[in-house]
């Protein structure tokens, strides 16, 4: 069991890095954009691996569903989507900029003490986020209903913004 | 749990093998001279039986099917709220039905209004 964890986590921390190196290095923007999509769904094995599978199917329904649709979409509506992204002169500073964020998450990781709980957590955790989120007493019920208002603005809004006179 | 995510995985890797296999098995076959090689031009165009496309495949879609990419993503994060309330409906009753029903008759009003400016119709 534990190595079996083990090793699905190499395989899956693998695959992320290598699908998130192509994103960037393809010449190909729309293969770049399948990577993003690869990226995303090993990224969501990890949260299963993390027992978070609520977090993990979120991860696919927003991320690999919608998120991969709207990027795929924008390539599609676009017209010189051919030529790929050509490199230009901000190469360097970024790579610099992207290494030193690196440094700075590997020292964080590295260096934090940190806290392991010998409790056993929630498993599968779907129920409890829904007795939390729903639950009359203690739920959020109106932030909820908020949020309905908040993607109805949404909806409206990109009509509004989108739709052709 | 984690069990159960296993099957997953399981299935990834049969499915990955699957298409692997396909792929290299007729190179193989090829490699060591099992399968023969007897090409003539219309065996290897691309459609032996069919028209040869015109053009490159690689268009600019039309602008209005980003509509339905808008509204799918809205629709999209609806089911992330239906999903944990589907699996605890059992527990929430009928509060969290009237709930969910709250939460659906507001957000239909963008989809009617979506449907009566005609954004998912084109002429």
């Amino acid at each position: 069991m534990e190595t079996g964890i083990a090793i699905s986590f190499w395989i899956l921390a693998a695959v992320t890095i290598a699908s998130a190196l192509a994103v960037v290095l393809f010449r190909n923007i729309f293969h770049a954009a399948l990577f993003l999509v690869l990226c995303f769904f090993t990224i969501a094995g990890i949260f299963v691996i993390l027992s978070a599978d609520f977090l993990a199917a979120a991860q696919v329904l927003i991320y690999v569903g919608a998120i991969a649709v709207l990027i795929i979409f924008a390539i599609m509506l676009t017209r010189e989507t051919q030529r790929g992204s050509p490199s230009g002169r901000l190469r360097l500073p970024a790579l610099m900029v992207g290494l030193l964020f690196l440094a700075t998450m590997v020292f964080i990781v590295v260096s934090t003490d940190w806290q392991v709980i010998t409790e056993i957590p929630d498993q599968p955790t779907t129920s409890a986020i829904a007795q939390a989120l729903f639950s009359g007493e203690e739920g959020f019920v109106l932030p909820f209903e908020i949020a309905a208002a908040l993607l109805l603005a949404a909806i409206i809004g990109a009509i509004v913004l989108v739709r052709e006179r | 749990m984690l069990e159960n995510f296993g099957y997953i995985g399981i299935f990834l890797i049969a499915a990955l093998g699957f298409a692997i296999s396909t792929i290299t098995l007729p190179i193989l076959l090829r490699r060591f001279h099992i399968v023969p090689k007897k090409p003539n031009p219309v065996k290897s165009s691309t459609y032996e039986c069919g028209m040869d496309t015109v053009g490159k495949s690689r268009v600019q879609f039309n602008f209005r099917y980003y509509f339905y990419a808008l509204l799918f993503v809205v629709f999209d994060i609806q089911v992330v709220f239906l999903y944990p309330w589907a699996v605890a409906l059992g527990e929430l009753k009928l509060f969290g039905f009237l709930e969910m029903l709250a939460f659906f008759s507001i957000l239909i009003v963008g989809f009617l209004y979506a449907w009566r400016k005609g954004v998912l119709e084109w002429k």
